[in-house]
Parts: structure tokens; C-alpha cells; sequence
């Protein structure tokens, strides 16, 4: 009988997503979107500062995005995005330079995500409050 | 109790990708999963490709995705996952049939980082002796039976399957730190390249994955901290 070629054995994002790893693998998951979404935003505030050479009449034509409503949600997930992002990575950075303290990994976690969260709705509310 | 087992099944001869298969099995809820298996290979459908040998969690051969976690069959409960199990081979190995993978790339990585006692010194008339102390500082590592459940929980491993993994980390933690080894440096420069300990992203899949309890982020994080500071923290010999 015929032999098949081997199968795929890389598994894919799906096989990662639907493994039922612990805490860390949400952390860690979380981790890199947070990152993404704030080198995006980086992109971003990159390209108006640019703006800014050509005069301030530009800049703050573009400066109007940031004050919409619509762009408000994306303000409040780069706050949470930076917060989350440098709390765990301290977390990360305890758990590479005192290998004993890996035990404590979960609830480091849980505060490293409650205090991110805290002061997100924090910022909700602020933009409420400003109108 | 009954239970369903939902088996991943894959014959490379006749299937062009794997499928599921569904077993209705009557067990008793303190037997274990490589019981159901058993039941199913033996009374049911002879051609189910199962590996196990030792049956009590210390050969490490039957070690297998089981309701979506890495766990070994022969130490997992029925009665700890519920009426629908589901049972699949380790990820990131080719398939050789159904349940069974093939390991040699694993242990081919087992062999890379030297896992062996190097010690070119006459040993005494009786033994190599070593203090309590010196042997505890390993002791966490010698517990691994190489069944690769961490190495296929690690999602470093799957992204790519040069990184050398958690279990050859372990293996080579077992003797970086032992104090009568004298091959801990070039094992630590084998760690040191880039399929190595520095791939590791902290995940802690494996340690969740590890039936032996080992704590494998924290062996993985000491042989970084030997490789940044350039020493075991053990006395060496002039």
C-alpha cells in the first residue's frame, strides 16, 4: 500500500488556542497582543510628531483624531495595553532573575491584571467625567 | 460509569489526514484513561495504535493530549475528566499511527545536551561521594522520565522545532549542577545557542504538563542565570 507524505507537525494557532494551558498561557498570549497593539500605536504618534514639521496648523488638525469619540476605545485599550505590557513583564522579569519566586506566577499575574484593569476604568471614567 | 472516548485516529496508509472516532466504554470512575484505551483496543476495534509499557507513570511512553492538556494515560483518572473523554497524540511530533508519535527528534535533542555523568578524574575505590546538600541542589531534575509532555505543551516548540525544548533543559540541569560533573560549561554552551534556554517565553505550559511534578520554568530559568553570571554557584576545583 501506498505510503502518504508525512503529516503537518507544526500545529497551528487553532492547536494553540484550544490547548488548555494554565494561567501563563493567557498571560503570555496577552502579553504579545499588548505588545503589537502598542508598537501600532508607536507607528502611530511616530507619524504625528512628523506632522508637526510642517507647522502647527497641520498638527493639530490630525491632534482632532485623538480627541473623538470613535478613537476614545483605542485610547483606553493603549492604556491598558502599556499598563498590562510593563506589569507582567516585570512579572516576567522576577520570575528570569529569582527562579524561586516562579511559584507565586499566577497570583502575580492576577495582580499585574487587576491593577491594569483598575486603572483603565479609571481612564473610562475620566473621559466620562471630562465629556 | 460509561464514558465516551473521542480518539484522534490517523493510519497513514489508508487516511489522508487524521480524523475522530467515538468509543462508548464502561469503566469504573478510579480507573485510569490507558484503561478505557485498553478496553477499546481489546474488545472493541484491535486496530487503535496505543503505546504504553510500564503502566505506572514512570516509564513515560503514554503521554498524550488528553481533554486538551498533556497528561499521561496510566496517571489520569476517568473520574477527573468527566463522560467525554478526548484523546490525541503529542503535538509537534509526526504521526505514526493514531496515538503513536515519533520521539526520535526529542530524543535527539536529549542527546545533544550531554546527559551523562562527564568525569575524567580516577574515581575512588568506592564512590564519587557528594553532601546532601550538593545532591538536593538537583534534585528537582533527576525526577524527569523524558515522556516529552512539557517539550509538546511549549508553545516556543511548536513555533518552532529547533528550540532544544523543557525536557533536555531538565536533562541538562540534571548535570550542570551536579558537583562531581565536569562537562557543565559546554553543556551550558550548547544551551547558550539560539535553539536554546533563551527561546523559553515563561509560559509555564510545561510546568502544568509535567506528571512528575517537576518545577521545569525554574530549572530553565537557573541555567540562564549560570549563563549570565558564568558560574553554578558550586565550588570549583583549581
Amino acid at each position: 500500500m501506498k505510503q502518504r507524505a508525512a503529516l503537518r507537525t507544526a500545529p497551528s494557532l487553532r492547536d494553540t488556542l484550544s490547548y488548555r494551558g494554565g494561567v501563563g498561557q493567557w498571560a503570555w498570549l496577552l502579553h504579545r497582543l499588548s505588545g503589537l497593539g502598542v508598537l501600532l500605536f508607536l507607528v502611530l504618534h511616530v507619524l504625528d510628531i512628523f506632522l508637526a514639521s510642517f507647522g502647527p496648523e497641520v498638527f493639530n488638525k490630525l491632534l482632532f483624531l485623538y480627541h473623538s469619540w470613535i478613537f476614545r476605545p483605542f485610547i483606553v485599550l493603549l492604556v491598558f495595553g502599556v499598563l498590562y505590557h510593563a506589569l507582567n513583564g516585570l512579572r516576567l522579569v522576577i520570575v528570569d532573575f529569582w527562579p524561586a519566586a516562579n511559584v507565586y506566577q499566577k497570583p502575580m499575574w492576577v495582580g499585574a491584571t487587576i491593577v491594569s484593569l483598575v486603572v483603565t476604568l479609571i481612564t473610562i471614567a475620566a473621559f466620562f467625567w471630562e465629556g | 460509569m460509561e464514558v465516551r472516548v473521542r480518539i484522534q485516529r490517523y493510519n497513514p496508509e489508508v487516511d489522508e489526514k487524521p480524523h475522530w472516532e467515538e468509543y462508548t466504554v464502561e469503566v469504573e470512575p478510579t480507573d485510569r484513561v490507558i484503561d478505557a484505551l485498553h478496553q477499546i483496543k481489546w474488545f472493541q476495534d484491535g486496530t487503535l495504535a496505543v503505546r504504553r509499557s510500564c503502566l505506572h507513570g514512570i516509564c513515560g511512553s503514554d503521554a498524550m493530549l488528553i481533554n486538551g492538556r498533556n497528561r499521561l494515560a496510566c496517571k489520569t483518572l476517568v473520574r477527573d475528566l468527566g463522560k467525554v473523554i478526548t484523546v490525541a497524540p503529542l503535538r509537534g511530533f509526526r504521526v505514526i499511527k493514531d496515538l503513536v508519535v515519533d520521539m526520535e527528534p526529542f530524543f535527539r535533542k536529549y542527546r545533544s545536551v550531554m546527559p551523562y555523568l562527564v568525569n575524567d578524574e580516577r574515581p575512588p575505590a568506592r564512590e564519587r561521594l557528594q553532601s546532601p546538600e550538593e545532591r538536593a541542589r538537583f534534585d528537582d531534575t533527576t525526577k524527569c522520565i523524558l515522556c516529552a509532555a512539557c517539550t509538546t505543551a511549549c508553545p516556543s516548540f511548536w513555533a518552532d522545532s529547533r528550540y532544544v525544548g523543557p525536557a533536555a533543559i531538565v536533562q541538562a540541569h540534571r548535570f550542570i549542577f551536579d558537583s562531581r560533573d565536569q562537562a557543565w560549561r559546554e553543556r551550558l554552551q550548547i544551551l547558550n545557542e539560539n535553539t536554546g534556554v533563551w527561546r523559553c517565553r515563561n509560559i509555564f505550559n510545561c510546568v502544568e504538563a509535567c506528571p512528575r511534578d517537576i518545577n521545569v520554568n525554574k530549572a530553565i530559568a537557573e541555567v540562564r542565570q549560570a549563563l549570565i553570571t558564568g558560574s553554578r554557584g558550586i565550588e570549583e576545583p583549581e
